[in-house]
């Protein structure tokens, strides 16, 4: 069984959950940027919630089927075509060998994610099928997919048509965005003005915007405390002594425009961040299209942990309800 | 010294020894890693060491915040206490300094640097006092390494250089970071030098390459067979540089298979070094000129 890749869209990538345990040599965890869509995507057709499926950004795929299976198409919104006829997003159906699935223009969102009964079965790389483009590593030879590739689905069983997650529990992007911030890190570093613009501003997603990072541009500019430079940070007043950077940290290189680390981060470097993007909150910015208004709202970490929990109780029911 | 701890978000604690960089900080912030490896504690996921910081990542649905918190602040004082000593390795890494391949990038992000009008090797020989490029290559290569940190990208070491503090070369990275960096570029920023594994964004100036690759998903590469990252921390590293006909010599090497590193295996003791730096320096090299 294999999908034979008619058209490979801009970006189609083969991704699971990742390869937690690399950080340290700077290789990331990786894997679905909006992984409760993966993880939905695959519970739809019987798979393993972390069975690795396909991540495709702002352009669907085409995708022929040389067998039958069920998929599921999650994550962004976006009108599917099976053979030119259209079906439901968040809801099983089968494929006959032979069939191609097709893909209109985007609506909302950034990510759709295409998951097939049986799962992909590319060799696994450390632990995980991810593809991470920067190290060749992963995935379908360590790139993101072309036409003519060949993409090996392991053995699954058909599951019934029209298993679908209750819209109550589809997490969709909006237009605008609110994304929620824990101020730490290197958060000092800002006078007390800038701190307070910084979550005052609007922002927008900047063209620069992948899986490594989101850049954003349009809040004011902010101030640093004077202090004199710690040898080896660099003379910029947000340079510091290269550490290590969390998962969903926020650096503002000169000042001028966040970036937010992403699943496929650089491990560490020599920017100060300010905070970090809370866990609950990491899946949406995978789902944001440039030019998208974002503001950031401060939390606490007790708001950050019961946005947490809120969003594993989501996981739960949609487990519970395709269970 | 003073110990820094904060939330990296809900799922990391960042931990800075220092502010600033040092050998005394790089070897705190290692023992302190070491230490949280071996207490066990149930829901650490990763352990990232750093040049004078260190981040554990945990699963906050495991430990709360708060008590990773409490643990990792318990196990400080067994840091303070570890021996600062290192059974490590000297390898010596060729470099071709102004290259044509990094000349080509240094002109192409022009606008993001300091100084418009020259290369990076002629500004970071300026602001560090040099009278010519070929000093502050000299300055670069004559004394060792030490490797302080692997991460960014893929194996990237960050090495900081075995001199007094004031020998200490120092530039700043690029104003805003480039979209583009060729791969094996040996690169420079605030006290650090490092080899980049791959192709990729970087902020760092750009000096000169390496032919001698550091990272090899494939592990097609000879001496990247048993494992695709070349570099740990608390390796030594010396800069041999070579010309172009060398650097032909050894990316023909690698691809035959037969290129081996200049590696010996040599024990660094942070106090015997702050105690007389030329010594421990000529005791490397002596065993690097063994190997």
């Amino acid at each position: 069984m294999a999908l034979k890749i008619l058209n490979s869209g801009l970006s189609t990538s083969i991704q699971d959950l990742g390869r937690p345990g690399y950080f340290h040599i700077g290789i990331p965890i990786g894997g679905a940027m909006d992984r409760l869509a993966l993880q939905s995507a695959n519970m739809l057709v019987g798979n393993d919630a972390g069975a690795a499926g396909l991540e495709a950004v702002f352009m669907g795929p085409e995708i022929e089927f040389t067998q039958d299976a069920s998929i599921a198409v999650t994550g962004a919104d976006i009108p599917i075509k099976l053979d030119g006829e259209l079906r439901e997003a968040w809801k099983s159906f089968n494929v006959k060998a032979g069939q191609k699935l097709s893909f209109d223009f985007l609506k909302t969102g950034a990510r759709i994610y295409i998951a097939i009964s049986g799962g992909i079965d590319t060799p696994i790389a450390l632990g995980s099928r991810s593809t991470y483009t920067i190290g060749a590593l992963g995935g379908f030879e360590g790139r993101n997919l072309a036409a003519g590739d060949e993409v090996p689905i392991g053995n699954g069983r058909l599951v019934p048509e029209g298993r679908t997650v209750p819209e109550a529990l589809r997490r969709m992007p909006e237009s605008s965005a609110e994304l929620r911030v824990l101020p730490g890190l290197y958060w000092h570093r800002i006078t007390e003005q800038s701190g307070k613009n910084f979550f005052d501003d609007e922002w927008k997603v900047a063209p620069e915007a992948d899986r490594m990072g989101y850049r954003f541009r349009g809040g004011r500019p902010l101030d640093f405390v004077d202090r004199n430079q710690p040898f080896g940070a660099g003379s910029d007043p947000s340079n510091i002594v290269d550490g290590c950077y969390s998962y969903g940290s926020i650096q503002v290189p000169g000042g001028t425009e966040p970036i937010i680390l992403h699943r496929d981060a650089v491990s560490g470097g020599g920017y100060f961040t300010l905070g970090a993007i809370i866990s609950a909150d990491m899946d949406f910015v995978g789902q944001l299209q440039p030019h998208t208004s974002v503001r950031f709202r401060r939390v606490d970490m007790k708001e950050a942990l019961s946005a947490r929990k809120e969003r594993k109780d989501i996981l739960t029911k949609i487990t519970e309800a395709l269970a | 010294m003073k110990t820094r701890y904060t939330f990296g978000g809900d799922e990391h604690i960042y931990v800075e020894m220092d502010e600033e960089m040092s050998l005394d900080a790089f070897f705190k912030s290692l023992s302190m890693s070491t230490e949280v490896r071996k207490a066990n504690i149930s829901g650490v996921t990763e352990i990232c060491p750093a040049n004078a910081s260190f981040q554990v990542k945990f699963n906050p649905d495991v430990i709360h915040p708060d008590d990773m918190m409490k643990k990792l602040k318990e196990l400080e004082h067994l840091a303070e206490n570890a021996e600062k000593r290192l059974e490590t390795r000297i390898v010596e890494i060729p470099v071709y300094y102004q290259d044509p391949w990094t000349h080509e990038t240094v002109m192409r992000f022009r606008e993001r640097h300091q100084d418009p009008s020259g290369t990076d090797l002629e500004y970071a020989a300026s602001i560090n006092g040099f009278d010519s490029v070929e000093a502050f290559i000299e300055a670069h290569h004559s004394q060792p390494w030490f490797v302080s940190m692997v991460g960014f990208v893929s194996g990237l070491p960050f090495l900081y250089q075995l001199v007094e503090k004031e020998k200490q070369l120092q530039v700043p990275k690029y104003l805003s970071p480039r979209t583009d960096t060729p791969k094996l570029t040996v690169g420079y920023g605030g006290c650090f030098s490092c080899i980049y594994s791959v192709r990729g964004a970087g902020g760092y100036q750009m000096f000169g390459i390496t032919p001698m690759p550091i990272f090899d998903p494939e592990q097609k590469v000879s001496y990247l067979s048993d494992f695709m990252v070349f570099f740990k921390p608390g390796d030594i590293v010396k800069w041999n540089p070579i010309d172009r006909a060398e650097y032909d010599r050894i990316v023909n090497e690698v691809a035959a298979g037969t290129y081996v590193p200049k590696i010996a295996n040599v024990s660094f003791d942070l106090n015997e070094f702050n105690e007389d730096i030329p010594k421990s320096n000529a005791k490397l090299m002596e065993a690097l000129h063994g190997a």
